[in-house]
Protein backbone atom coordinates (compact mmCIF):
# COMPACT_ATOMS: atom_id res chain seq x y z
CA UNK A 1 0.00 0.00 0.00
CA UNK A 2 0.86 3.66 -0.56
CA UNK A 3 0.05 6.24 1.26
CA UNK A 4 0.93 10.24 0.34
CA UNK A 5 0.60 12.63 3.12
CA UNK A 6 -0.34 15.81 1.22
CA UNK A 7 -1.80 18.95 1.97
CA UNK A 8 -2.51 22.40 0.12
CA UNK A 9 -0.97 24.92 2.61
CA UNK A 10 2.64 24.25 3.51
CA UNK A 11 3.45 23.97 7.24
CA UNK A 12 0.46 22.14 8.27
CA UNK A 13 2.16 19.19 9.58
CA UNK A 14 2.88 16.46 6.73
CA UNK A 15 6.29 15.41 8.31
CA UNK A 16 5.30 15.26 11.45
CA UNK A 17 2.44 12.92 10.03
CA UNK A 18 4.34 10.92 7.65
CA UNK A 19 7.33 10.74 10.64
CA UNK A 20 4.88 9.83 13.38
CA UNK A 21 3.09 7.07 11.13
CA UNK A 22 6.22 5.73 9.43
CA UNK A 23 6.96 5.35 13.66
CA UNK A 24 3.76 3.81 14.69
CA UNK A 25 3.03 1.26 11.45
CA UNK A 26 2.73 -1.96 12.43
CA UNK A 27 5.08 -3.52 9.81
CA UNK A 28 8.41 -1.72 8.28
CA UNK A 29 7.95 0.63 5.74
CA UNK A 30 9.70 2.65 3.16
CA UNK A 31 9.76 5.86 4.17
CA UNK A 32 9.99 7.99 0.78
CA UNK A 33 10.37 12.55 0.96
CA UNK A 34 9.10 13.74 -2.41
CA UNK A 35 8.95 17.45 -1.19
CA UNK A 36 12.39 17.59 -3.06
CA UNK A 37 12.57 21.37 -2.81
CA UNK A 38 12.51 21.33 1.04
CA UNK A 39 13.54 17.82 2.04
CA UNK A 40 12.97 17.29 5.52
CA UNK A 41 11.45 14.01 6.81
CA UNK A 42 15.29 12.44 7.20
CA UNK A 43 15.17 15.51 9.95
CA UNK A 44 12.90 13.14 12.43
CA UNK A 45 13.69 9.92 10.87
CA UNK A 46 17.76 10.01 11.06
CA UNK A 47 18.44 7.44 8.72
CA UNK A 48 22.05 6.16 7.88
CA UNK A 49 22.30 6.75 4.43
CA UNK A 50 24.13 3.64 2.42
CA UNK A 51 24.07 5.24 -1.45
CA UNK A 52 22.76 8.12 -3.68
CA UNK A 53 23.48 9.21 -7.19
CA UNK A 54 23.39 12.34 -9.06
CA UNK A 55 19.71 12.84 -10.95
CA UNK A 56 20.14 14.23 -14.41
CA UNK A 57 17.65 15.01 -17.82
CA UNK A 58 18.04 14.98 -21.06
CA UNK A 59 18.09 18.62 -22.78
CA UNK A 60 18.90 19.39 -26.52
CA UNK A 61 21.98 20.73 -27.65
CA UNK A 62 22.02 22.13 -31.57
CA UNK A 63 25.00 21.33 -34.31
CA UNK A 64 24.51 24.91 -36.14
CA UNK A 65 26.51 23.31 -39.25
CA UNK A 66 23.21 20.81 -39.19
CA UNK A 67 20.54 22.66 -38.87
CA UNK A 68 18.43 23.97 -41.73
CA UNK A 69 16.26 26.74 -39.54
CA UNK A 70 13.03 24.24 -40.70
CA UNK A 71 11.39 25.23 -36.80
CA UNK A 72 10.13 22.09 -36.47
CA UNK A 73 11.53 21.54 -32.95
CA UNK A 74 10.73 25.29 -32.24
CA UNK A 75 6.82 24.67 -32.96
CA UNK A 76 6.67 22.00 -31.14
CA UNK A 77 8.39 22.83 -27.81
CA UNK A 78 5.69 24.41 -25.33
CA UNK A 79 8.43 25.37 -23.54
CA UNK A 80 9.92 27.46 -25.39
CA UNK A 81 13.26 25.76 -24.73
CA UNK A 82 14.04 25.28 -28.18
CA UNK A 83 13.83 28.63 -30.15
CA UNK A 84 14.01 29.45 -33.90
CA UNK A 85 14.76 33.48 -33.54
CA UNK A 86 15.41 34.62 -36.91
CA UNK A 87 18.03 32.97 -38.70
CA UNK A 88 19.41 31.33 -35.20
CA UNK A 89 17.96 28.16 -33.34
CA UNK A 90 18.58 29.21 -29.44
CA UNK A 91 18.52 26.57 -26.43
CA UNK A 92 17.49 27.93 -22.87
CA UNK A 93 18.41 24.54 -21.49
CA UNK A 94 16.92 25.86 -17.96
CA UNK A 95 13.92 26.16 -19.31
CA UNK A 96 13.71 22.31 -20.40
CA UNK A 97 10.98 20.01 -19.39
CA UNK A 98 13.04 16.90 -20.56
CA UNK A 99 10.47 15.49 -22.95
CA UNK A 100 12.53 15.01 -25.55
CA UNK A 101 10.03 16.11 -28.31
CA UNK A 102 12.66 18.21 -29.84
CA UNK A 103 15.45 14.93 -30.35
CA UNK A 104 12.79 12.94 -31.84
CA UNK A 105 11.08 14.87 -34.49
CA UNK A 106 14.20 17.01 -36.03
CA UNK A 107 14.40 15.83 -39.47
CA UNK A 108 18.55 16.09 -39.77
CA UNK A 109 19.65 14.69 -36.48
CA UNK A 110 20.92 18.41 -35.58
CA UNK A 111 19.96 17.79 -32.27
CA UNK A 112 21.67 15.47 -29.42
CA UNK A 113 20.92 15.04 -25.77
CA UNK A 114 23.43 16.25 -23.19
CA UNK A 115 22.37 16.86 -19.27
CA UNK A 116 21.23 19.17 -16.87
CA UNK A 117 21.90 18.19 -13.31
CA UNK A 118 18.37 18.38 -11.55
CA UNK A 119 19.83 17.50 -7.93
CA UNK A 120 20.36 14.03 -6.29
CA UNK A 121 18.80 10.83 -5.16
CA UNK A 122 19.64 9.40 -1.59
CA UNK A 123 18.97 6.37 0.01
CA UNK A 124 19.60 4.13 3.61
CA UNK A 125 17.51 2.68 6.40
CA UNK A 126 16.57 3.81 10.10
CA UNK A 127 16.18 0.76 12.23
CA UNK A 128 13.94 -1.96 9.72
CA UNK A 129 12.88 1.49 7.84
CA UNK A 130 14.34 1.64 4.64
CA UNK A 131 14.76 5.77 3.45
CA UNK A 132 14.71 7.40 0.41
CA UNK A 133 14.56 10.84 -0.93
CA UNK A 134 15.63 13.18 -3.32
CA UNK A 135 17.23 16.95 -2.96
CA UNK A 136 16.30 19.42 -5.91
CA UNK A 137 19.68 21.37 -7.15
CA UNK A 138 19.72 25.02 -5.47
CA UNK A 139 18.79 27.25 -8.36
CA UNK A 140 16.76 24.46 -10.01
CA UNK A 141 13.06 25.26 -11.19
CA UNK A 142 11.58 21.80 -12.07
CA UNK A 143 10.96 19.13 -9.05
CA UNK A 144 8.78 16.71 -10.84
CA UNK A 145 11.21 15.58 -13.48
CA UNK A 146 13.53 14.58 -10.13
CA UNK A 147 10.81 12.95 -8.34
CA UNK A 148 10.20 10.99 -10.62
CA UNK A 149 13.20 9.48 -10.75
CA UNK A 150 13.03 8.80 -6.94
CA UNK A 151 10.36 6.97 -7.68
CA UNK A 152 12.28 4.89 -10.32
CA UNK A 153 14.48 4.06 -7.51
CA UNK A 154 11.75 2.77 -5.36
CA UNK A 155 10.44 0.62 -8.52
CA UNK A 156 14.65 -0.69 -8.09
CA UNK A 157 14.19 -1.48 -4.38
CA UNK A 158 11.20 -2.67 -4.59
CA UNK A 159 11.92 -5.22 -8.06
CA UNK A 160 15.61 -5.99 -6.37
CA UNK A 161 14.51 -7.81 -2.90
CA UNK A 162 11.25 -9.47 -2.44
CA UNK A 163 11.12 -9.07 1.52
CA UNK A 164 11.25 -5.42 1.19
CA UNK A 165 8.30 -3.42 2.94
CA UNK A 166 5.32 -3.23 0.81
CA UNK A 167 4.20 -0.14 2.58
CA UNK A 168 5.26 3.46 1.13
CA UNK A 169 4.71 6.14 3.22
CA UNK A 170 5.20 9.22 0.82
CA UNK A 171 6.21 12.82 2.52
CA UNK A 172 4.71 14.75 -0.18
CA UNK A 173 5.72 18.79 -1.11
CA UNK A 174 2.51 21.00 -0.35
CA UNK A 175 0.60 22.75 -3.31
CA UNK A 176 -1.84 21.77 -5.79
CA UNK A 177 0.62 21.66 -9.03
CA UNK A 178 2.90 19.49 -10.88
CA UNK A 179 5.00 18.94 -7.66
CA UNK A 180 2.11 17.95 -5.73
CA UNK A 181 -0.19 15.93 -8.34
CA UNK A 182 3.24 13.80 -9.36
CA UNK A 183 3.27 13.07 -5.57
CA UNK A 184 0.32 11.76 -5.10
CA UNK A 185 -0.64 10.40 -8.72
CA UNK A 186 0.28 6.42 -7.97
CA UNK A 187 -0.63 6.28 -4.05
CA UNK A 188 -3.28 4.04 -3.03
CA UNK A 189 -4.65 6.36 -0.66
CA UNK A 190 -4.13 10.48 0.17
CA UNK A 191 -3.99 11.95 3.73
CA UNK A 192 -4.85 15.73 3.73
CA UNK A 193 -3.05 17.66 6.31
CA UNK A 194 -4.50 20.78 7.10
CA UNK A 195 -5.12 22.97 10.34
CA UNK A 196 -8.62 25.07 11.12
CA UNK A 197 -7.24 28.57 10.21
CA UNK A 198 -8.75 30.23 6.99
CA UNK A 199 -5.24 29.54 5.21
CA UNK A 200 -5.88 25.60 6.19
CA UNK A 201 -9.05 25.45 4.85
CA UNK A 202 -9.04 27.47 1.69
CA UNK A 203 -5.69 25.70 0.38
CA UNK A 204 -6.87 22.27 1.49
CA UNK A 205 -10.29 22.75 -0.54
CA UNK A 206 -7.95 23.40 -3.69
CA UNK A 207 -6.11 20.18 -2.60
CA UNK A 208 -9.12 18.09 -2.45
CA UNK A 209 -10.73 19.59 -5.34
CA UNK A 210 -7.58 18.98 -7.41
CA UNK A 211 -6.77 15.43 -6.31
CA UNK A 212 -10.39 14.46 -6.59
CA UNK A 213 -10.20 13.48 -10.40
CA UNK A 214 -7.43 10.74 -9.65
CA UNK A 215 -10.41 8.83 -7.52
CA UNK A 216 -8.42 7.93 -4.85
CA UNK A 217 -9.14 7.49 -1.28
CA UNK A 218 -8.66 10.47 0.46
CA UNK A 219 -8.98 11.75 4.50
CA UNK A 220 -7.99 14.53 6.79
CA UNK A 221 -5.91 15.12 9.95
CA UNK A 222 -6.58 18.64 11.70
CA UNK A 223 -3.27 19.75 12.93
CA UNK A 224 -3.29 22.16 15.95
CA UNK A 225 -7.00 21.53 16.51
CA UNK A 226 -8.70 24.24 18.16
CA UNK A 227 -7.38 26.54 16.58
CA UNK A 228 -9.28 29.14 14.02
CA UNK A 229 -13.24 27.70 13.77
CA UNK A 230 -15.33 25.29 12.50
CA UNK A 231 -14.96 25.80 8.87
CA UNK A 232 -12.48 22.25 7.75
CA UNK A 233 -15.53 20.61 9.95
CA UNK A 234 -18.39 22.06 8.40
CA UNK A 235 -16.66 21.64 4.99
CA UNK A 236 -15.55 17.98 5.64
CA UNK A 237 -19.08 17.01 6.35
CA UNK A 238 -20.23 18.70 3.14
CA UNK A 239 -17.79 16.90 0.96
CA UNK A 240 -18.35 13.37 3.35
CA UNK A 241 -14.65 13.70 3.73
CA UNK A 242 -13.74 11.63 6.87
CA UNK A 243 -10.99 13.51 9.25
CA UNK A 244 -9.36 10.66 10.27
CA UNK A 245 -7.20 12.20 13.14
CA UNK A 246 -7.11 15.49 15.06
CA UNK A 247 -3.92 16.66 16.25
CA UNK A 248 -4.71 19.29 19.49
CA UNK A 249 -2.68 23.06 19.06
CA UNK A 250 -0.29 22.31 22.05
CA UNK A 251 2.74 24.10 22.69
CA UNK A 252 4.63 20.87 23.54
CA UNK A 253 4.25 19.17 20.20
CA UNK A 254 5.72 22.88 18.61
CA UNK A 255 8.86 22.18 21.05
CA UNK A 256 9.12 18.39 20.33
CA UNK A 257 8.86 19.33 17.14
CA UNK A 258 11.73 21.69 16.62
CA UNK A 259 14.04 19.42 18.71
CA UNK A 260 13.90 17.06 15.74
CA UNK A 261 11.30 14.28 17.98
CA UNK A 262 9.02 12.31 15.86
CA UNK A 263 5.72 13.30 17.67
CA UNK A 264 4.20 10.18 17.99
CA UNK A 265 7.16 9.03 20.40
CA UNK A 266 6.73 12.42 22.32
CA UNK A 267 3.83 11.07 25.01
CA UNK A 268 1.24 7.97 24.92
CA UNK A 269 -1.20 10.20 24.33
CA UNK A 270 0.21 11.17 20.87
CA UNK A 271 0.99 7.51 19.91
CA UNK A 272 -2.74 6.37 20.66
CA UNK A 273 -3.60 9.40 17.37
CA UNK A 274 -1.27 7.79 15.36
CA UNK A 275 -2.35 4.52 16.29
CA UNK A 276 -5.77 5.11 15.42
CA UNK A 277 -5.05 7.09 12.34
CA UNK A 278 -3.18 4.12 11.17
CA UNK A 279 -5.81 2.21 11.34
CA UNK A 280 -8.08 4.14 9.78
CA UNK A 281 -5.79 4.94 6.90
CA UNK A 282 -5.51 0.74 6.39
CA UNK A 283 -9.57 1.06 6.75
CA UNK A 284 -9.62 3.70 4.15
CA UNK A 285 -7.47 1.51 1.52
CA UNK A 286 -9.77 -1.75 2.54
CA UNK A 287 -13.02 0.09 1.07
CA UNK A 288 -11.53 1.00 -2.09
CA UNK A 289 -9.79 -2.92 -2.63
CA UNK A 290 -13.87 -4.39 -0.97
CA UNK A 291 -15.54 -2.14 -3.60
CA UNK B 1 13.64 53.45 -42.49
CA UNK B 2 13.51 49.88 -40.59
CA UNK B 3 10.60 49.01 -39.28
CA UNK B 4 10.02 49.79 -36.02
CA UNK B 5 8.31 47.07 -33.24
CA UNK B 6 6.90 49.12 -30.26
CA UNK B 7 4.87 47.18 -27.49
CA UNK B 8 1.45 48.35 -26.71
CA UNK B 9 -1.65 48.03 -24.59
CA UNK B 10 -3.87 48.62 -27.76
CA UNK B 11 -3.79 48.62 -31.72
CA UNK B 12 -3.12 52.12 -31.64
CA UNK B 13 -0.57 55.04 -32.07
CA UNK B 14 -2.47 56.60 -29.24
CA UNK B 15 -1.73 53.88 -26.96
CA UNK B 16 -0.13 53.55 -24.23
CA UNK B 17 3.67 52.03 -24.33
CA UNK B 18 3.10 48.44 -22.61
CA UNK B 19 5.78 48.30 -19.91
CA UNK B 20 6.00 44.58 -20.46
CA UNK B 21 7.71 43.10 -23.61
CA UNK B 22 7.46 39.78 -22.82
CA UNK B 23 3.87 39.45 -21.97
CA UNK B 24 2.68 42.72 -24.13
CA UNK B 25 -0.72 42.83 -25.25
CA UNK B 26 0.52 43.09 -28.57
CA UNK B 27 3.20 45.29 -31.00
CA UNK B 28 2.67 47.93 -33.43
CA UNK B 29 5.05 47.31 -36.45
CA UNK B 30 5.75 50.91 -37.41
CA UNK B 31 7.36 52.61 -40.64
CA UNK B 32 8.09 55.35 -38.83
CA UNK B 33 8.73 57.71 -42.77
CA UNK B 34 5.15 57.32 -43.54
CA UNK B 35 3.42 56.63 -39.21
CA UNK B 36 1.69 53.63 -41.29
CA UNK B 37 1.52 50.61 -38.92
CA UNK B 38 0.10 46.71 -38.98
CA UNK B 39 -0.74 45.62 -35.15
CA UNK B 40 0.63 42.05 -34.04
CA UNK B 41 -1.26 40.42 -31.35
CA UNK B 42 0.64 39.12 -28.63
CA UNK B 43 -1.80 37.98 -26.13
CA UNK B 44 -1.16 34.28 -26.55
CA UNK B 45 2.29 35.03 -24.37
CA UNK B 46 -0.23 36.07 -21.09
CA UNK B 47 -1.02 32.72 -20.70
CA UNK B 48 2.36 31.09 -21.41
CA UNK B 49 3.01 29.12 -18.24
CA UNK B 50 7.02 29.88 -19.26
CA UNK B 51 8.99 31.32 -22.15
CA UNK B 52 6.81 34.36 -22.73
CA UNK B 53 10.09 36.42 -23.44
CA UNK B 54 10.87 33.94 -25.93
CA UNK B 55 7.63 33.84 -27.95
CA UNK B 56 7.34 37.52 -28.03
CA UNK B 57 10.90 37.63 -29.24
CA UNK B 58 10.29 35.53 -31.95
CA UNK B 59 6.92 37.22 -32.50
CA UNK B 60 8.62 40.46 -33.18
CA UNK B 61 11.54 38.79 -35.46
CA UNK B 62 8.93 37.18 -37.07
CA UNK B 63 7.44 40.35 -37.81
CA UNK B 64 10.70 41.53 -40.01
CA UNK B 65 10.96 45.03 -37.41
CA UNK B 66 14.83 45.74 -36.68
CA UNK B 67 14.15 47.84 -33.84
CA UNK B 68 12.28 47.41 -30.85
CA UNK B 69 10.70 50.03 -28.13
CA UNK B 70 9.28 48.79 -25.04
CA UNK B 71 9.54 49.34 -21.54
CA UNK B 72 11.28 46.84 -19.90
CA UNK B 73 12.82 43.88 -21.21
CA UNK B 74 13.91 40.13 -19.03
CA UNK B 75 17.21 38.41 -20.17
CA UNK B 76 16.31 35.33 -21.75
CA UNK B 77 14.17 37.66 -24.20
CA UNK B 78 16.99 40.02 -24.57
CA UNK B 79 18.98 37.44 -25.81
CA UNK B 80 16.54 36.29 -28.46
CA UNK B 81 15.83 39.78 -29.82
CA UNK B 82 19.86 40.13 -29.88
CA UNK B 83 20.30 37.10 -31.71
CA UNK B 84 17.67 37.74 -33.91
CA UNK B 85 19.82 41.69 -34.81
CA UNK B 86 17.11 43.43 -33.07
CA UNK B 87 18.15 47.03 -31.61
CA UNK B 88 16.26 47.20 -28.44
CA UNK B 89 15.15 50.78 -26.67
CA UNK B 90 14.07 50.46 -23.22
CA UNK B 91 12.69 52.24 -20.35
CA UNK B 92 10.33 53.72 -22.43
CA UNK B 93 7.00 53.74 -20.80
CA UNK B 94 4.63 55.86 -19.73
CA UNK B 95 4.20 57.54 -22.94
CA UNK B 96 2.26 56.94 -25.88
CA UNK B 97 3.65 54.61 -29.18
CA UNK B 98 3.71 57.92 -31.21
CA UNK B 99 5.66 59.55 -28.91
CA UNK B 100 7.88 56.85 -28.76
CA UNK B 101 8.68 56.82 -32.20
CA UNK B 102 9.26 60.43 -32.09
CA UNK B 103 11.91 59.91 -29.74
CA UNK B 104 13.53 57.12 -31.89
CA UNK B 105 13.16 59.61 -34.55
CA UNK B 106 14.86 62.23 -32.80
CA UNK B 107 17.85 60.20 -32.01
CA UNK B 108 17.09 59.88 -28.61
CA UNK B 109 16.81 56.46 -27.97
CA UNK B 110 19.63 54.98 -26.59
CA UNK B 111 20.30 51.02 -27.98
CA UNK B 112 20.44 48.58 -24.55
CA UNK B 113 23.45 46.68 -24.32
CA UNK B 114 21.79 44.48 -21.76
CA UNK B 115 18.35 43.50 -20.37
CA UNK B 116 16.80 45.69 -17.64
CA UNK B 117 14.67 43.09 -16.22
CA UNK B 118 15.67 40.07 -13.79
CA UNK B 119 14.19 36.76 -14.80
CA UNK B 120 12.40 34.66 -13.13
CA UNK B 121 14.35 31.41 -13.59
CA UNK B 122 18.12 32.57 -12.73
Amino acid sequence: MKIAVASGKGGTGKTTVSSSLVSVWDSPVIAMDLDVEEPNLHLFLNPTFTGSRPARMEIPEVDQALCTLCGKCSDLCQFKAISLMGKVLMTFPEMCHGCGGCLAICPENALHPIHRELGEIAWGHAGETKFLMGRLRIGEAMSPPLMRQVKKRLDEMQAASPDQPKDVITDAPPGVSCPAINAVMDSDVIVLVTEPTPFGVYDMKLAHEAFTPMNKPMGVVVNRAGLGNSEIYDYCAAKNLDILAEIPYDRQIAEAYASGVIISESSDKMKQIFLELAEKIKQKAGEVCRG
Amino acid sequence: MDKVAVTCESPSLEAQVDPRFGRAAGFLIVDPDTMEFEYIDNGSTQVMAQGAGIQAAENVSNSGAKVLLTGYVGPKAFQGLAAAGIKIGQNLDSMTVRQAIEKFKAGEVEFAEASNKEGHWK
